[in-house]
């Protein structure tokens, strides 16, 4: 299935746009995280990042559904 | 009661401590953010901040309640920026009040040292050569 990633802060800049479309298949957020850092290497120079799956942190087991919006969260710093 | 705002429009820190503002309370604790002019040594010329904002407020929404089943507090205001801010600009109001202010310090503390962490909100410095997403590296 192919979904859609959001992002922003720094890899908004990496993936050069608000959102990429990605194909996974039956996967997981762990499997996404590899795909993703398969396709932009960069993402692994940053001091960490989660994905967060229907704006909440997900662990790496977590399955992933068509119908989920799924965003990658670079390291915060707000305040 | 909790109050949450995430706006591009310029925080009112006095709208903040009235909305906590309460009979029952002994004193209110404010942390006010405010954007500085350096860092290490290098002159900021603005910050941009963006937000992942759904997530953003349910997430500062979550740190209030954490705050309020932890410490006797009475009332949080919990007021976040977006966009471009300059020097001397307030990205951040947490307004706390309780019956005692041993409370009020500690929530607030609390709230402030957290959302840094864990709320999807980010910060660009931007300088007069170049600029950096701010903790986006090691």
């Amino acid at each position: 299935m192919e979904i859609t990633v959001l992002a922003f802060g720094i890899a908004r800049d990496i993936f050069g746009g608000n959102s990429i479309q990605i194909q996974v298949d039956g996967a997981t957020t762990g499997n996404l995280k590899a795909i993703l850092e398969q396709q932009y290497p960069r993402l692994k120079e940053l001091a960490s990042y989660m994905i967060a799956v229907n704006d909440e942190y997900a662990p790496d087991n977590r399955t992933i559904n068509i119908s989920d919006e799924i965003a990658i969260i670079p390291p915060v710093s707000g305040g | 009661m909790i109050d949450v705002l995430l706006s591009s429009e310029p925080l009112d820190v006095t709208h903040c401590i009235n909305l906590v503002r309460s009979p029952d309370c002994g004193g209110i604790d404010v942390f006010i953010g405010t954007v500085r002019s350096q860092t290490k040594g290098k002159q900021v010329v603005r910050l941009e901040f963006e937000a992942y904002e759904r997530m953003a407020v349910k997430e500062m929404r979550r740190i209030a309640r954490q705050a309020i089943e932890q410490w006797p507090v009475h009332k949080i205001a919990a007021h976040h920026r977006t966009g471009i801010l300059q020097v001397g600009e307030v990205p951040v109001v947490i307004a706390v009040s309780a019956a005692h202010r041993d409370a009020a310090f500690d929530a607030c503390r609390y709230i402030i040292d957290t959302l840094k962490q864990t709320v999807p909100i980010w910060k660009k410095e931007v300088f007069g050569d170049g600029e950096v997403w701010v903790a986006a590296h090691p």
